[in-house]
Protein backbone atom coordinates (compact mmCIF):
# COMPACT_ATOMS: atom_id res chain seq x y z
CA UNK A 1 0.00 0.00 0.00
CA UNK A 2 1.14 3.13 -1.20
CA UNK A 3 1.43 6.34 1.29
CA UNK A 4 1.39 9.42 -0.43
CA UNK A 5 3.56 12.81 1.02
CA UNK A 6 0.05 14.31 2.31
CA UNK A 7 -0.55 11.07 4.15
CA UNK A 8 2.73 11.49 5.50
CA UNK A 9 2.27 15.04 6.39
CA UNK A 10 -1.36 14.04 8.30
CA UNK A 11 0.09 11.35 10.25
CA UNK A 12 3.71 13.25 11.27
CA UNK A 13 1.35 15.78 12.15
CA UNK A 14 -1.02 13.21 14.37
CA UNK A 15 2.59 11.86 15.88
CA UNK A 16 3.64 15.72 16.77
CA UNK A 17 6.73 15.04 14.49
CA UNK A 18 7.54 17.48 12.09
CA UNK A 19 9.46 16.26 8.91
CA UNK A 20 11.09 18.75 6.46
CA UNK A 21 9.70 18.90 2.75
CA UNK A 22 13.25 17.61 1.84
CA UNK A 23 12.54 14.31 3.82
CA UNK A 24 9.24 14.08 2.99
CA UNK A 25 9.55 11.92 0.05
CA UNK A 26 12.21 9.68 1.64
CA UNK A 27 9.57 9.06 4.15
CA UNK A 28 6.62 8.40 2.12
CA UNK A 29 9.01 5.87 0.32
CA UNK A 30 9.85 3.71 3.19
CA UNK A 31 6.67 3.90 4.94
CA UNK A 32 4.89 2.38 1.87
CA UNK A 33 7.94 -0.22 1.51
CA UNK A 34 7.36 -1.04 5.30
CA UNK A 35 3.00 -1.03 4.85
CA UNK A 36 3.48 -3.28 1.87
CA UNK A 37 5.82 -5.85 3.75
CA UNK A 38 3.45 -6.02 6.40
CA UNK A 39 0.51 -6.44 3.90
CA UNK A 40 1.64 -10.06 3.99
CA UNK A 41 -0.68 -10.60 6.55
CA UNK A 42 -3.37 -10.40 4.39
CA UNK A 43 -2.16 -13.84 2.99
CA UNK A 44 -4.12 -15.95 5.78
CA UNK A 45 -7.84 -15.59 7.07
CA UNK A 46 -8.10 -14.09 11.01
CA UNK A 47 -11.18 -14.23 10.84
CA UNK A 48 -12.17 -16.32 13.50
CA UNK A 49 -9.26 -15.65 16.07
CA UNK A 50 -9.44 -13.96 19.07
CA UNK A 51 -6.22 -11.31 19.45
CA UNK A 52 -3.19 -11.89 21.62
CA UNK A 53 -2.12 -8.42 23.79
CA UNK A 54 -0.05 -9.97 25.86
CA UNK A 55 1.88 -13.29 25.71
CA UNK A 56 1.45 -14.43 29.36
CA UNK A 57 -2.77 -14.92 30.96
CA UNK A 58 -1.58 -11.86 33.34
CA UNK A 59 -4.76 -10.35 35.79
CA UNK A 60 -4.24 -7.21 36.59
CA UNK A 61 -2.49 -7.10 40.48
CA UNK A 62 -4.66 -4.66 43.24
CA UNK A 63 -3.16 -4.32 46.58
CA UNK A 64 -4.24 -1.77 49.44
CA UNK A 65 -5.02 1.44 48.53
CA UNK A 66 -2.37 2.97 50.57
CA UNK A 67 0.48 5.92 50.15
CA UNK A 68 3.60 3.74 50.06
CA UNK A 69 6.11 7.10 48.27
CA UNK A 70 7.44 9.74 49.95
CA UNK A 71 6.23 13.73 48.32
CA UNK A 72 9.40 13.58 46.05
CA UNK A 73 7.96 16.00 43.37
CA UNK A 74 11.62 17.94 43.70
CA UNK A 75 13.59 15.05 42.51
CA UNK A 76 11.17 14.54 40.05
CA UNK A 77 11.46 18.05 38.65
CA UNK A 78 15.21 18.45 39.42
CA UNK A 79 15.42 17.04 35.26
CA UNK A 80 12.51 18.64 33.88
CA UNK A 81 14.09 21.53 31.11
CA UNK A 82 12.18 24.54 32.92
CA UNK A 83 10.32 24.42 36.49
CA UNK A 84 8.96 27.42 38.79
CA UNK A 85 7.82 27.05 42.37
CA UNK A 86 7.10 23.80 41.53
CA UNK A 87 5.34 23.88 38.69
CA UNK A 88 6.39 22.92 34.93
CA UNK A 89 6.57 26.11 32.56
CA UNK A 90 5.33 25.67 29.09
CA UNK A 91 4.58 28.44 26.66
CA UNK A 92 1.43 30.56 27.27
CA UNK A 93 -1.72 28.37 26.25
CA UNK A 94 -3.91 30.41 26.79
CA UNK A 95 -4.01 34.43 25.95
CA UNK B 1 51.11 -11.23 38.62
CA UNK B 2 48.96 -14.78 37.33
CA UNK B 3 46.84 -13.71 34.42
CA UNK B 4 43.18 -12.07 34.97
CA UNK B 5 40.04 -14.08 35.75
CA UNK B 6 38.02 -13.95 32.51
CA UNK B 7 34.33 -15.25 33.10
CA UNK B 8 31.93 -14.17 35.53
CA UNK B 9 32.30 -17.64 37.54
CA UNK B 10 35.67 -17.77 37.31
CA UNK B 11 36.02 -13.96 38.72
CA UNK B 12 33.96 -14.83 41.25
CA UNK B 13 35.93 -18.09 42.65
CA UNK B 14 39.56 -15.98 42.30
CA UNK B 15 37.82 -13.02 44.34
CA UNK B 16 36.07 -16.07 46.97
CA UNK B 17 39.49 -17.91 47.39
CA UNK B 18 41.19 -13.87 47.50
CA UNK B 19 43.42 -14.37 44.69
CA UNK B 20 42.31 -11.00 43.20
CA UNK B 21 40.53 -7.92 44.97
CA UNK B 22 37.69 -6.33 42.98
CA UNK B 23 39.94 -3.02 43.08
CA UNK B 24 42.39 -5.38 40.80
CA UNK B 25 39.52 -6.49 38.46
CA UNK B 26 37.85 -3.44 38.50
CA UNK B 27 40.84 -1.92 37.18
CA UNK B 28 42.16 -3.85 35.05
CA UNK B 29 38.61 -4.03 33.00
CA UNK B 30 38.63 0.09 33.58
CA UNK B 31 42.18 -0.34 31.46
CA UNK B 32 41.08 -2.52 28.61
CA UNK B 33 38.16 -0.12 27.78
CA UNK B 34 40.65 2.71 27.87
CA UNK B 35 42.83 0.83 25.61
CA UNK B 36 40.14 -0.47 23.10
CA UNK B 37 36.66 1.11 23.13
CA UNK B 38 37.72 4.36 20.95
CA UNK B 39 37.69 1.91 18.24
CA UNK B 40 34.63 -0.03 19.05
CA UNK B 41 32.69 2.83 20.94
CA UNK B 42 30.93 -0.31 23.28
CA UNK B 43 30.21 2.75 26.03
CA UNK B 44 28.29 6.13 26.12
CA UNK B 45 29.12 6.51 29.30
CA UNK B 46 32.36 4.91 31.58
CA UNK B 47 31.91 5.23 35.35
CA UNK B 48 35.32 4.78 36.62
CA UNK B 49 35.13 6.70 39.92
CA UNK B 50 31.86 5.14 40.47
CA UNK B 51 33.24 1.86 39.42
CA UNK B 52 35.95 2.19 42.13
CA UNK B 53 33.95 2.97 44.72
CA UNK B 54 32.01 0.14 43.98
CA UNK B 55 34.58 -2.51 44.06
CA UNK B 56 36.04 -1.01 47.30
CA UNK B 57 33.17 -1.79 48.87
CA UNK B 58 32.90 -5.11 47.65
CA UNK B 59 36.29 -5.98 48.81
CA UNK B 60 35.16 -4.92 52.38
CA UNK B 61 32.19 -7.43 51.98
CA UNK B 62 34.49 -10.08 50.70
CA UNK B 63 36.70 -9.01 53.97
CA UNK B 64 34.10 -9.52 56.28
CA UNK B 65 32.62 -12.81 54.91
CA UNK B 66 29.64 -10.70 53.80
CA UNK B 67 29.01 -11.47 50.55
CA UNK B 68 27.16 -12.72 47.41
CA UNK B 69 27.71 -15.12 44.71
CA UNK B 70 28.79 -12.34 42.69
CA UNK B 71 29.76 -9.31 44.73
CA UNK B 72 33.36 -7.53 43.09
CA UNK B 73 32.09 -9.03 39.59
CA UNK B 74 31.96 -6.19 37.46
CA UNK B 75 29.35 -5.56 34.95
CA UNK B 76 28.34 -3.71 31.82
CA UNK B 77 25.10 -2.46 32.09
CA UNK B 78 22.76 -1.91 28.73
CA UNK B 79 22.08 1.92 28.68
CA UNK B 80 18.44 1.56 28.38
CA UNK B 81 18.56 0.95 32.29
CA UNK B 82 17.56 3.79 34.72
CA UNK B 83 20.57 4.23 37.15
CA UNK B 84 19.96 7.04 40.05
CA UNK B 85 22.91 9.71 39.52
CA UNK B 86 24.46 7.90 36.59
CA UNK B 87 23.18 9.76 33.00
CA UNK B 88 20.89 7.04 31.30
CA UNK B 89 20.27 7.88 27.87
CA UNK B 90 18.82 5.15 25.57
CA UNK B 91 20.87 5.96 22.71
CA UNK B 92 18.86 8.95 22.02
CA UNK B 93 19.69 12.63 21.59
CA UNK B 94 15.96 13.33 23.54
CA UNK B 95 17.55 11.73 26.74
CA UNK B 96 21.32 13.31 26.22
CA UNK B 97 21.85 14.51 29.65
CA UNK B 98 19.06 12.82 31.60
CA UNK B 99 20.00 11.38 35.37
CA UNK B 100 16.87 9.25 36.28
CA UNK B 101 16.11 10.42 39.80
CA UNK B 102 15.74 6.35 39.98
CA UNK B 103 16.88 3.17 39.62
CA UNK B 104 15.29 0.17 37.30
CA UNK B 105 14.91 -2.49 39.66
CA UNK B 106 17.72 -4.49 37.47
CA UNK B 107 19.59 -1.69 38.25
CA UNK B 108 19.14 -1.92 42.14
CA UNK B 109 19.40 -5.91 41.82
CA UNK B 110 22.81 -6.06 40.48
CA UNK B 111 23.86 -3.10 43.28
CA UNK B 112 22.27 -5.27 46.32
CA UNK B 113 24.18 -8.31 44.91
CA UNK B 114 27.27 -5.98 45.01
CA UNK B 115 28.54 -5.96 41.56
CA UNK B 116 30.61 -3.50 39.80
CA UNK B 117 28.90 -1.21 37.32
CA UNK B 118 31.53 -0.30 34.65
CA UNK B 119 29.32 1.86 32.56
CA UNK B 120 26.89 2.13 30.53
CA UNK B 121 26.94 0.72 27.10
CA UNK B 122 25.78 1.89 23.45
CA UNK B 123 22.42 0.91 21.92
CA UNK B 124 20.56 1.56 18.88
CA UNK B 125 18.42 4.10 19.92
CA UNK B 126 15.29 3.59 21.87
CA UNK B 127 16.64 -0.30 20.76
CA UNK B 128 14.85 0.36 17.94
CA UNK B 129 17.39 -1.55 15.16
CA UNK B 130 19.37 -4.49 14.64
CA UNK B 131 22.72 -3.14 13.50
CA UNK B 132 23.55 -0.14 16.64
CA UNK B 133 23.77 2.00 13.76
CA UNK B 134 20.35 4.31 15.24
CA UNK B 135 22.43 5.34 18.04
CA UNK B 136 23.11 8.73 18.88
CA UNK B 137 26.11 8.09 20.12
CA UNK B 138 27.47 6.43 16.79
CA UNK B 139 27.54 2.82 15.89
CA UNK B 140 29.50 0.08 17.57
CA UNK B 141 32.45 -1.94 15.80
CA UNK B 142 32.04 -5.47 15.88
CA UNK B 143 35.28 -6.70 17.17
CA UNK B 144 35.47 -9.47 15.08
CA UNK B 145 36.08 -7.14 12.16
CA UNK B 146 36.17 -3.59 11.47
CA UNK B 147 33.61 -1.82 9.69
CA UNK B 148 31.16 -4.77 10.71
CA UNK B 149 28.35 -3.71 12.61
CA UNK B 150 27.67 -5.74 16.17
CA UNK B 151 24.17 -6.04 15.79
CA UNK B 152 21.52 -4.50 17.49
CA UNK B 153 19.62 -3.06 19.43
CA UNK B 154 22.47 -4.26 22.84
CA UNK B 155 25.16 -3.62 20.06
CA UNK B 156 27.49 -2.54 22.62
CA UNK B 157 26.90 -5.14 25.49
CA UNK B 158 27.67 -7.82 22.98
CA UNK B 159 30.83 -6.10 21.34
CA UNK B 160 31.88 -5.04 25.30
CA UNK B 161 31.44 -9.07 26.14
CA UNK B 162 33.13 -10.27 22.97
CA UNK B 163 35.96 -8.23 23.51
CA UNK B 164 36.53 -8.95 26.89
CA UNK B 165 36.26 -5.28 27.88
CA UNK B 166 33.64 -6.42 30.97
CA UNK B 167 32.87 -10.40 31.43
CA UNK B 168 29.13 -10.07 31.23
CA UNK B 169 26.45 -7.44 30.54
CA UNK B 170 22.69 -6.59 30.21
CA UNK B 171 20.89 -6.21 27.66
CA UNK B 172 17.27 -6.35 26.41
CA UNK B 173 15.53 -8.11 23.83
CA UNK B 174 12.15 -6.93 22.10
CA UNK B 175 12.61 -8.76 18.61
CA UNK B 176 15.86 -10.35 19.18
CA UNK B 177 17.81 -7.60 20.41
CA UNK B 178 19.60 -9.63 23.34
CA UNK B 179 19.95 -12.85 20.62
CA UNK B 180 20.96 -11.25 17.22
CA UNK B 181 23.97 -9.53 18.61
CA UNK B 182 25.00 -11.84 20.66
CA UNK B 183 24.84 -14.41 17.53
CA UNK B 184 27.08 -11.49 15.46
CA UNK B 185 29.79 -11.15 18.35
CA UNK B 186 30.21 -14.54 18.87
CA UNK B 187 28.75 -14.11 22.96
CA UNK B 188 26.17 -16.20 24.72
CA UNK B 189 22.67 -14.51 25.34
CA UNK B 190 19.82 -15.16 27.15
CA UNK B 191 15.84 -13.68 26.59
CA UNK B 192 14.11 -14.81 29.48
CA UNK B 193 10.18 -15.19 29.63
CA UNK B 194 8.61 -12.26 29.48
CA UNK B 195 7.72 -11.23 32.92
CA UNK B 196 10.45 -13.07 34.16
CA UNK B 197 13.06 -10.49 34.60
CA UNK B 198 11.54 -6.84 35.97
CA UNK B 199 10.77 -4.08 33.08
CA UNK B 200 10.36 -1.05 36.07
CA UNK B 201 13.12 1.61 35.47
CA UNK B 202 14.05 -0.21 31.71
CA UNK B 203 13.19 2.53 29.13
CA UNK B 204 9.37 1.63 27.17
CA UNK B 205 10.19 0.56 23.24
CA UNK B 206 7.27 -1.81 23.14
CA UNK B 207 5.80 -3.12 26.20
CA UNK B 208 4.23 -6.35 25.99
CA UNK B 209 7.43 -7.65 24.20
CA UNK B 210 10.53 -5.75 25.83
CA UNK B 211 12.15 -8.19 28.01
CA UNK B 212 15.59 -8.01 30.14
CA UNK B 213 18.38 -10.67 29.97
CA UNK B 214 21.83 -11.36 30.37
CA UNK B 215 24.74 -11.44 27.88
CA UNK B 216 28.17 -13.28 28.89
CA UNK B 217 30.76 -15.30 27.23
CA UNK B 218 29.01 -18.83 28.13
CA UNK B 219 25.98 -20.37 29.88
CA UNK B 220 26.93 -20.95 33.18
CA UNK B 221 27.40 -17.34 33.32
CA UNK B 222 24.13 -16.44 31.93
CA UNK B 223 22.79 -18.42 34.84
CA UNK B 224 24.72 -16.72 37.74
CA UNK B 225 23.38 -13.45 36.00
CA UNK B 226 19.86 -14.52 36.28
CA UNK B 227 20.08 -15.66 39.39
CA UNK B 228 21.03 -12.20 40.77
CA UNK B 229 18.50 -10.38 38.22
CA UNK B 230 15.15 -12.56 37.97
CA UNK B 231 13.13 -11.76 40.85
CA UNK B 232 9.12 -10.80 41.08
CA UNK B 233 8.13 -7.00 41.10
CA UNK B 234 5.65 -5.24 42.67
CA UNK B 235 6.49 -2.37 40.75
CA UNK B 236 6.04 -4.27 37.31
CA UNK B 237 2.29 -4.65 37.11
CA UNK B 238 3.52 -7.68 34.14
CA UNK B 239 5.94 -9.28 36.56
CA UNK B 240 5.20 -13.20 37.34
CA UNK B 241 4.76 -14.10 40.70
CA UNK B 242 7.41 -17.03 40.59
CA UNK B 243 9.46 -18.73 43.31
CA UNK B 244 13.14 -17.75 42.73
CA UNK B 245 14.99 -20.44 41.08
CA UNK B 246 18.60 -21.26 40.82
CA UNK B 247 19.24 -21.35 37.25
CA UNK B 248 22.90 -23.16 38.11
CA UNK B 249 21.93 -26.11 39.72
CA UNK B 250 21.05 -28.34 37.02
CA UNK B 251 23.28 -26.94 34.52
CA UNK B 252 25.69 -30.86 34.75
CA UNK B 253 23.37 -32.76 34.37
CA UNK B 254 23.40 -34.99 31.20
CA UNK B 255 20.65 -33.88 28.11
CA UNK B 256 20.88 -37.42 26.83
CA UNK B 257 17.01 -38.15 25.79
CA UNK B 258 16.28 -33.89 25.47
CA UNK B 259 13.89 -34.03 22.37
CA UNK B 260 14.70 -30.98 20.36
CA UNK B 261 12.74 -29.66 17.15
CA UNK B 262 14.10 -28.36 14.49
CA UNK B 263 11.59 -26.10 12.79
CA UNK B 264 11.70 -25.87 8.96
CA UNK B 265 10.65 -22.90 8.45
CA UNK B 266 13.86 -21.89 9.87
CA UNK B 267 15.95 -23.86 7.28
CA UNK B 268 14.33 -21.50 4.02
CA UNK B 269 15.66 -19.54 1.68
CA UNK B 270 16.75 -16.66 3.76
CA UNK B 271 19.14 -18.77 5.56
CA UNK B 272 22.99 -18.31 4.54
CA UNK B 273 24.75 -21.68 3.19
CA UNK B 274 27.64 -21.38 5.79
CA UNK B 275 25.19 -20.30 8.60
CA UNK B 276 23.02 -23.49 7.92
CA UNK B 277 25.93 -25.48 7.36
CA UNK B 278 27.58 -24.86 11.12
CA UNK B 279 23.99 -25.22 12.40
CA UNK B 280 23.70 -28.76 10.81
CA UNK B 281 27.13 -29.11 12.56
CA UNK B 282 25.84 -28.18 16.32
CA UNK B 283 22.90 -30.46 15.96
CA UNK B 284 24.86 -33.29 15.30
CA UNK B 285 26.79 -31.91 18.51
CA UNK B 286 23.69 -32.26 20.17
CA UNK B 287 22.71 -35.61 19.08
CA UNK B 288 26.57 -37.09 20.19
CA UNK B 289 25.37 -35.87 23.41
CA UNK B 290 22.27 -37.60 23.10
CA UNK B 291 19.60 -35.27 22.07
CA UNK B 292 17.07 -36.47 20.17
CA UNK B 293 16.42 -34.30 17.35
CA UNK B 294 13.02 -33.77 14.66
CA UNK B 295 11.97 -31.73 12.18
CA UNK B 296 8.72 -29.72 13.17
CA UNK B 297 6.48 -27.18 11.79
CA UNK B 298 5.72 -23.64 12.76
CA UNK B 299 3.44 -22.80 9.92
CA UNK B 300 2.95 -18.85 10.71
CA UNK B 301 6.74 -18.33 11.35
CA UNK B 302 6.51 -16.17 7.89
CA UNK B 303 4.17 -13.95 9.66
CA UNK B 304 6.20 -13.13 12.80
CA UNK B 305 8.06 -10.15 10.87
CA UNK B 306 4.95 -8.63 10.21
CA UNK B 307 3.14 -8.87 13.28
CA UNK B 308 6.01 -7.88 15.25
CA UNK B 309 6.50 -4.88 13.16
CA UNK B 310 3.05 -3.74 13.72
CA UNK B 311 2.56 -4.45 17.01
CA UNK B 312 6.10 -3.25 18.08
CA UNK B 313 5.59 0.04 16.35
CA UNK B 314 2.14 0.51 17.39
CA UNK B 315 3.15 -0.13 21.22
CA UNK B 316 6.71 2.33 20.47
CA UNK B 317 4.29 5.32 19.17
CA UNK B 318 2.15 5.15 22.33
CA UNK B 319 5.09 4.87 24.44
CA UNK B 320 7.43 7.27 23.18
CA UNK B 321 4.39 10.07 23.28
CA UNK B 322 5.94 10.21 26.89
CA UNK B 323 8.63 12.58 25.37
CA UNK B 324 7.06 16.22 25.18
CA UNK B 325 9.90 18.22 26.18
CA UNK B 326 8.11 19.34 29.06
CA UNK B 327 8.81 16.91 31.87
CA UNK B 328 12.14 15.61 31.24
CA UNK B 329 14.60 15.04 28.41
CA UNK B 330 15.25 17.57 25.39
CA UNK B 331 13.43 20.72 24.52
CA UNK B 332 13.74 22.97 21.40
CA UNK B 333 15.24 26.28 21.81
CA UNK B 334 12.72 29.35 21.88
CA UNK B 335 9.22 27.45 21.28
CA UNK B 336 7.00 29.74 19.55
CA UNK B 337 4.23 28.12 21.64
CA UNK B 338 3.39 24.90 22.93
CA UNK B 339 2.28 22.72 19.98
CA UNK B 340 5.95 24.46 18.89
CA UNK B 341 7.60 22.95 21.83
CA UNK B 342 6.42 19.17 21.27
CA UNK B 343 6.76 19.04 17.56
CA UNK B 344 10.37 21.01 17.48
CA UNK B 345 11.34 18.89 20.74
CA UNK B 346 10.29 15.22 19.40
CA UNK B 347 12.03 16.46 15.74
CA UNK B 348 15.21 17.35 16.90
CA UNK B 349 15.29 14.92 19.63
CA UNK B 350 14.40 11.77 17.74
CA UNK B 351 16.70 10.09 15.34
CA UNK B 352 14.73 8.89 11.78
CA UNK B 353 14.20 5.40 12.19
CA UNK B 354 12.56 6.36 15.91
CA UNK B 355 10.06 8.42 13.96
CA UNK B 356 9.67 6.26 11.22
CA UNK B 357 8.18 3.57 13.49
CA UNK B 358 6.01 6.49 15.51
CA UNK B 359 5.09 6.97 12.28
CA UNK B 360 4.19 3.41 11.46
CA UNK B 361 2.79 3.21 14.82
CA UNK B 362 0.75 6.26 14.47
CA UNK B 363 -0.47 5.14 11.16
CA UNK B 364 -1.34 1.75 12.20
CA UNK B 365 -3.46 2.76 15.09
CA UNK B 366 -5.28 5.97 13.78
CA UNK B 367 -8.82 5.56 13.08
CA UNK B 368 -9.75 3.30 9.58
CA UNK B 369 -6.91 1.35 10.22
CA UNK B 370 -6.65 -0.25 13.08
CA UNK B 371 -8.68 -3.63 12.20
CA UNK B 372 -6.67 -4.15 9.44
CA UNK B 373 -3.06 -3.86 11.07
CA UNK B 374 -2.90 -3.50 14.79
CA UNK B 375 -5.70 -6.00 15.46
CA UNK B 376 -4.96 -8.64 12.56
CA UNK B 377 -1.32 -8.51 13.89
CA UNK B 378 -2.32 -9.59 17.19
CA UNK B 379 -4.56 -12.54 15.45
CA UNK B 380 -1.72 -13.57 14.26
CA UNK B 381 0.37 -13.61 17.52
CA UNK B 382 -2.06 -15.77 18.59
CA UNK B 383 -1.59 -17.80 15.63
CA UNK B 384 2.39 -18.01 16.31
CA UNK B 385 1.96 -18.48 19.86
CA UNK B 386 -0.47 -21.41 19.04
CA UNK B 387 2.16 -22.73 17.26
CA UNK B 388 4.73 -23.07 19.91
CA UNK B 389 2.79 -24.42 21.84
CA UNK B 390 1.60 -27.28 19.65
CA UNK B 391 5.47 -27.56 18.95
CA UNK B 392 6.01 -27.77 22.93
CA UNK B 393 3.89 -30.74 23.25
CA UNK B 394 5.92 -32.99 21.63
CA UNK B 395 9.66 -31.30 22.39
CA UNK B 396 11.33 -29.74 24.82
CA UNK B 397 13.95 -27.35 23.19
CA UNK B 398 13.17 -25.81 19.52
CA UNK B 399 16.58 -24.89 18.10
CA UNK B 400 17.61 -23.14 15.03
CA UNK B 401 19.98 -20.43 13.47
CA UNK B 402 19.62 -17.05 15.50
CA UNK B 403 20.22 -14.97 12.27
CA UNK B 404 20.16 -15.83 8.32
CA UNK B 405 23.72 -14.34 8.30
CA UNK B 406 26.18 -13.51 10.28
CA UNK B 407 27.17 -9.66 10.83
CA UNK B 408 26.81 -7.14 8.11
CA UNK B 409 29.02 -4.14 7.36
CA UNK B 410 28.14 -0.84 8.80
CA UNK B 411 25.80 1.02 6.15
CA UNK B 412 24.65 -1.61 4.13
CA UNK B 413 21.23 -2.19 5.37
CA UNK B 414 20.45 1.78 6.77
CA UNK B 415 18.63 2.69 3.35
CA UNK B 416 16.58 -0.01 3.74
CA UNK B 417 14.63 -1.17 6.65
CA UNK B 418 12.72 -4.17 5.50
CA UNK B 419 16.12 -5.54 5.00
CA UNK B 420 17.44 -4.56 8.51
CA UNK B 421 14.27 -6.02 9.82
CA UNK B 422 14.53 -9.36 8.27
CA UNK B 423 17.63 -9.69 10.41
CA UNK B 424 15.27 -10.49 12.99
CA UNK B 425 13.67 -13.01 10.82
CA UNK B 426 14.42 -16.11 13.41
CA UNK B 427 13.68 -14.18 16.66
CA UNK B 428 10.90 -12.24 16.86
CA UNK B 429 8.41 -14.85 16.84
CA UNK B 430 9.53 -15.44 20.39
CA UNK B 431 8.83 -12.13 21.61
CA UNK B 432 5.53 -11.98 20.18
CA UNK B 433 5.29 -15.53 21.95
CA UNK B 434 6.57 -14.75 25.20
CA UNK B 435 9.15 -17.52 25.46
CA UNK B 436 12.76 -17.70 26.41
CA UNK B 437 15.40 -18.06 24.17
CA UNK B 438 18.91 -18.07 24.23
CA UNK B 439 22.07 -17.85 21.82
CA UNK B 440 25.36 -19.53 21.54
CA UNK B 441 27.96 -19.45 19.14
CA UNK B 442 29.17 -22.27 17.42
CA UNK B 443 31.30 -21.50 14.66
CA UNK B 444 32.44 -19.38 12.12
CA UNK B 445 31.29 -18.35 8.86
CA UNK B 446 33.92 -16.45 6.60
CA UNK B 447 36.01 -16.23 10.03
CA UNK B 448 32.60 -14.19 11.73
CA UNK B 449 30.61 -16.03 14.41
CA UNK B 450 27.84 -17.80 13.87
CA UNK B 451 24.82 -18.17 16.77
CA UNK B 452 22.45 -21.04 17.76
CA UNK B 453 19.03 -20.35 18.68
CA UNK B 454 17.52 -22.34 21.36
CA UNK B 455 14.17 -21.86 22.17
CA UNK B 456 12.23 -23.26 25.54
CA UNK B 457 8.95 -23.25 26.57
CA UNK B 458 7.26 -20.75 29.18
CA UNK B 459 9.60 -20.65 32.17
CA UNK B 460 12.11 -23.07 31.10
CA UNK B 461 15.23 -20.82 31.02
CA UNK B 462 16.57 -24.06 33.59
CA UNK B 463 16.52 -26.53 30.71
CA UNK B 464 17.49 -24.19 27.97
CA UNK B 465 20.89 -22.85 29.76
CA UNK B 466 21.36 -26.92 30.46
CA UNK B 467 21.50 -27.87 26.45
CA UNK B 468 23.65 -24.73 26.04
CA UNK B 469 25.82 -25.67 28.83
CA UNK B 470 26.44 -29.45 27.96
CA UNK B 471 27.37 -28.23 24.75
CA UNK B 472 29.96 -25.90 26.04
CA UNK B 473 31.55 -28.60 27.88
CA UNK B 474 32.20 -30.31 24.55
CA UNK B 475 32.84 -27.45 22.07
CA UNK B 476 34.97 -24.57 22.62
CA UNK B 477 33.51 -21.90 20.60
CA UNK B 478 32.78 -19.95 23.37
CA UNK B 479 35.87 -19.69 24.71
CA UNK B 480 36.89 -18.33 20.91
CA UNK B 481 37.91 -14.54 21.42
CA UNK B 482 38.65 -11.81 18.51
CA UNK B 483 41.82 -10.18 17.83
CA UNK B 484 41.06 -7.14 19.88
CA UNK B 485 40.52 -9.14 22.99
CA UNK B 486 43.71 -10.21 22.61
CA UNK B 487 45.56 -7.48 22.69
CA UNK B 488 48.46 -6.98 25.18
CA UNK B 489 47.27 -4.17 27.38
Amino acid sequence: MAISDDQVRAIARLARIEISDRDIPSFSTQLSQILEFVAQMDAIDTHDVEPLAHPLDLEARCRADEVLESEIRDVYQSVAPQVEDGLYLVPKVID
Amino acid sequence: MASYPETVAEIATALAKGEFSSVEITRHFLDRIADVDASLNCFINVCEAHALRQAAAADKLLAEGASGPLTGVPYAHKDIFCTNGIETTCGSRILDGFVAPYSATVSELLDLAGMVLLGKTNMDEFAMGSSNETSYYGPVTNPWKSGSVPGGSSGGSAAAVAARLAPCATGTDTGGSIRQPSAFCGISGLKPTYGRVSRYGMIAFASSLDQGGPMATNALDLALMMNVISAFDAKDSTSVERPAEDYAASLDLPIAGTKIGIPRQFFDDALDAEVGSRISAARSELETLGAICVEIDLPHMGLAIPAYYVISSAECSSNLSRYDGVRFGYRCENPADLDDLYCRSRSEGFGAETKRRVLVGTYALSAGYYDAYYRKAQQIRRLIQQDFRDAFTSVDVIMGPTSPTTAFPIGQKTDDPVAMYLSDIYTTAVNLAGLPALSIPVGFAEEMPVGMQLIGNYFDEAGLLRVAHQYQTTTDWHRRSPPTARRVT
